[in-house]
């Protein structure tokens, strides 16, 4: 870990008068282990590590600051050094900008987070090698229409950040996560359907890997025999892993830097209401439970709690130091960076709809007749965080009398993400922590449009 | 190190294989890549940003009965790549292998043949094309509100080396160029985005109008602006030639990778020989069309890429094969095993995977189309192999209506199963092009090219929210 900062420190140093400079520097190390016929099909571990570094210059003629990035794959002392050049060549080029500075320190003490689970490195190779297998061999044997298994993989991670500048800022972190992830395919005979599982925490003892059989074999057996629904408007029920994935997309409209530069729904719109009373939604990464809590932010200021919508209330957006000056404001802790080799921008990590009073079972009951989507195709091509048109391939059971009936598949749901947040009818207690920058939970909407025959 | 000199030397090649199969093995590889890249962000009226990336390493396997061992290291030093081959082999547990002596043929250096590496360019010419692309599409109207441009190159150069004697390097320049426009109304905002990209150098940019794709962004966005929302049901489609093909890609391009098959994962399983598609379809998966952004000399695992006839007039006739699918299959690599980087396993992937043009006057198919939605452009998609249902997104869609052209519709995902659509294609028409697209699988991204002249599908379910 001290190498790591006295990497950063030594770029650092090698500022030029006047000059800000910023200095990222990440280690990992990484293993992957897929099972398949009961033998290891793959088993992968490598460490890496690299560096990011930011250059920022004052335009001599007082138009502000300009900003050059450069990364390499790479801490060789040469290569560091090459990068810090490029870095320095690049900023030459940038128009000046008075929004853009390095974050400075702004006294936000952070949280104390156990992020690195002391079992971590108790693993052995064996071990992982065993959780695979056994997921493997759990999900075949779970039912007799389980006929393959392309898939069943262990995962995980550790990783150590360091950050530095010439603003003052000093930073060191460090994480680790462990995964099962299994895809089980199901055939009655006339009808396949696959289904997922998966099982997160920060080590390998941390894992459940019944849990993410039982989910992939559930979820593929409980499809077997869809087809296609009638055309028209419903409440859809969300299963919590597609809560989690549309948060995600909600994310991106609630960060910052899409406000100020005008591609959110929501810019303008603070203090309105712009969901209904029951949607809280909080992106809180001082929360250990939660996959993407942080104790730094990709600037190296504390993460903490941020309130967006209260009670449907839009209250604030995510900020990183230069959206937060674009926008006349502080940051909030919100930068965040794709390792090294990106640039820090602002975006949530740990959001979390506050848990409702109602569990799955409840919610259904509640609805009476729908649709329950237990998973979402093409969100990427299909949901736009600009306009809100919300457009998804979807399959799961249709809801009758407040329980589940019969399988759908080949259908859409839409709508857009502006009337879903005012069509929040329910929000589950049945909170999951799931991978990516959302937790998951049950969350019923009124009147959506599903698209089949 | 002089620009054409090896990444590896053949003796620490040929040593380091040694080492790798040492306790026995059935194959090791070393796949070693240099990889430089380049990039600038024009947002907001300004140039945001300038960013230079660079990376080296190796990535090791050994393949040991049904088990790959792989490591990778950006050590590239003869001590570097034998730990890594250490680590790889350390899963070889059967061992028994005894000495064995690795000899490489010959090196055959394929330089680039890029007329213009974009290493050689000024970073002030790549940023006028920015600030060009920003003003063409600002004044395409008043309602536009954003313009997003980037420019990305990359030089990637690759020396794959196994003990099945492969010795093989490639040196791919890739140059990507693209714009986002924001438009803003009294409905609200909308998007639209154009781009261009090509495994070629700056002389791009003499191949590719900048102010065309910045007028095609903006012009997408400001016609949403006055969008309904998309039907919803089954309906006639006509894809507009160039609106993507991403069709193929997900109906039935993934479907037809080997290693699917070999798990017997896919709804193509079993079906070679068998009418799969209409008699209009005939698909091609080629990675030897120079210049598209899935073109490559060689593959990440030193097979020469190649042209495969995957469907020929609706009968399926092979899938897509890496290394390792078509050693179990007691067969030939068909030259599309890829990864993204030398931390990654190589799979099977395709490369520019297009649907042959057919004789049909594309004005005629919309004319004969009595109802439907005309595809003008088409955005990412999605599919599940095993069932064979899959996505696509529209980012630029019009109504037909009496076999017209009439109202522009909101983006939507349309929905099908990739078999029943491809019986659907009742049309095919003359005017072929290719669109670069990046394709995500197995947490892997690889730049694909896919292509198509407009087609109909005789129905397919649309996602919109209109009744």
């Amino acid at each position: 870990m001290s190498e790591l900062i006295d990497v950063a420190l030594g770029v650092v140093a090698r500022a030029r008068p006047g000059e800000g400079v910023e200095a990222y520097v990440a280690r990992g190390h990484d293993t992957e282990v897929r099972a398949y016929g009961g033998e290891v099909e793959q088993l992968a571990s490598a460490s890496s590590s690299g560096i990011g570094v930011r250059v920022v210059l004052a335009d001599p003629g007082g138009g502000g600051n300009r900003v050059g990035f450069a990364w390499a794959g790479s801490l060789d002392p040469s290569v560091v050094d090459d990068v810090l050049a490029d870095a320095r060549d690049n900023a030459a080029y940038a128009t000046p900008d008075p929004d853009v500075a390095l974050a400075e320190p702004d006294g936000v003490v952070a949280a104390e987070l156990d992020l690195w689970h002391p079992d971590f490195a108790a693993a052995s190779t064996d071990d992982k090698v065993q959780l695979a297998l056994d997921l493997e061999r759990m999900v075949r044997g779970a039912d007799p229409r389980v006929r393959q298994v392309d898939s069943a993989d262990y995962g995980d991670a550790s990783v150590e950040v360091a950050l530095a500048s010439t603003t003052g800022i000093r930073a060191a972190t460090r994480h680790t996560s462990a995964f099962l992830s299994v895809s089980a395919i199901a055939s009655d005979g006339s009808s396949t359907q696959t289904g997922s599982g998966f099982s997160v925490g920060r080590a390998a003892s941390a894992l459940d890997p019944k849990r993410a059989g039982d989910d992939a074999v559930e979820r593929a057996v409980r499809l077997l025999g869809a087809g296609k629904a009638r055309s028209g408007r419903c409440s859809v029920v969300f299963d919590p892993r597609v809560v989690s994935t549309l948060l995600s997309v909600v994310s991106s409209a609630l960060s910052g830097e899409a406000v100020v530069k005008g591609r959110s729904f929501f810019a303008g719109r603070v203090g309105e209401d712009v969901a209904s009373p029951s949607v809280t939604l909080v992106d809180d990464p001082t929360d250990p439970r939660a996959y993407g809590a942080a104790t730094f932010d990709g600037e190296g200021l504390a993460c903490r709690r941020n309130v967006l919508i209260d009670a449907g209330r839009l209250r604030g957006f995510v900020y990183d130091s230069v959206s937060a000056r674009r926008a006349g404001t502080v940051s909030t802790g919100s930068a965040v960076r794709g390792g090294f080799a990106g640039t820090p921008g602002a975006g949530c990590r740990a959001l979390l709809l506050s848990p409702g009073e109602l569990d799955q079972t409840a919610i259904l009951h509640a609805v009476g007749d729908g649709v329950y989507v237990q998973s979402v195709t093409g969100v990427h091509s299909g949901v736009n965080p600009v306009s809100g048109d919300f457009s998804v391939g979807a399959e799961g059971l249709m809801v009758r009398t407040g329980v589940f009936a019969e399988p759908v598949r080949e259908v859409t749901i839409a709508s857009s993400l502006q009337r879903m947040l005012q069509s929040v009818l329910f929000v589950g207690a049945d909170v999951e922590w799931l991978p990516g920058p959302a937790a998951g939970q049950t969350l019923a909407i009124a009147d959506m449009q599903l698209s089949g025959t | 190190m002089p620009p054409d000199a090896p990444l590896i030397e053949a003796p620490v090649l040929e040593r380091v294989l040694a080492a790798a199969v040492r306790r026995g093995g059935d194959m090791a590889e070393v796949f070693a890549e240099d990889r430089q890249t380049s990039g600038a962000s024009f947002d907001d009226r300004k140039i945001e940003e300038l960013t230079s990336g660079r990376e080296r390493g190796a990535g090791i396997r050994v393949v040991v009965g049904e088990t790959t061992g792989f490591a990778h290291t950006a050590d590239l030093s003869e001590a570097g790549l034998l730990a890594a081959a250490e680590a790889a082999a350390a899963i070889a547990r059967e061992g028994g292998g005894g000495v064995r002596t690795v000899a490489l043929p010959a090196r055959r250096p394929r330089p680039s043949r890029v007329e213009m590496l974009p290493s050689t360019v000024a970073k002030s010419t790549k940023l006028e094309l920015l600030g060009r692309a920003d003003e063409v599409a600002r004044a395409a109207g008043g309602a536009i509100s954003q313009v997003s441009v980037s420019y990305g190159d990359a030089r990637r150069r690759v020396l794959v080396a196994s003990t099945d004697g492969v010795l093989a390097e490639d040196d791919q320049v890739r140059t990507r160029f693209n714009v986002v426009c924001i438009a803003t109304g009294d409905t609200g905002m909308q998007t639209g985005y154009e781009s261009t990209a090509r495994t070629v150098g700056f002389e791009l940019f003499d191949q590719v109008d900048v102010d065309e794709i910045a007028r095609s962004a903006a012009r997408r966005a400001l016609s949403k602006l006055s969008a309904r929302p998309a039907p919803s049901g089954e309906l006639p489609v006509v894809l507009a030639g160039g609106s993507g093909g991403i069709l193929f890609h997900e109906a039935c391009g993934h479907g037809l990778e080997a290693d699917h098959i070999v798990k017997d994962a896919s709804v193509y399983v079993g079906k070679v020989g068998e009418q799969v598609a209409s008699p209009l379809v005939t698909l091609v998966d080629d990675g030897t069309v120079s210049g598209e952004w899935g073109y490559y000399a060689v593959d990440d695992e030193g097979r020469p890429a190649a042209r495969n006839v995957l469907i020929d007039h609706g009968v399926l006739t092979d899938y897509m094969w890496d290394w390792l699918r078509a050693k179990k299959a007691g067969r030939v690599s068909s030259g599309n095993g890829r990864r993204q980087s030398y931390q990654h396993l190589p799979m099977v992937r395709m490369t520019n995977t297009f649907l042959l043009a057919g004789s049909e006057d594309p004005d005629e198919i919309v004319a004969q189309t009595p109802r439907g939605v005309y595809v003008a452009k088409l955005g990412g998609g999605q599919v599940n192999t095993a069932t064979g249902d899959f996505v696509f997104g529209t980012t630029e869609a019009y109504l037909i209506e009496d076999g017209r052209i009439t109202e522009p519709l909101r983006d939507a995902n349309l929905i099908g199963n990739g078999p029943e659509v491809l019986r659907r294609i009742d049309a095919v028409a003359d005017d072929f092009s290719m669109t670069p697209g990046t394709c995500g699988k197995d947490g892997q991204s690889v730049p694909v090219g896919c292509g198509q002249a407009t087609l109909r599908i005789t129905g397919v379910t649309i996602g919109g929210t209109a009744a």
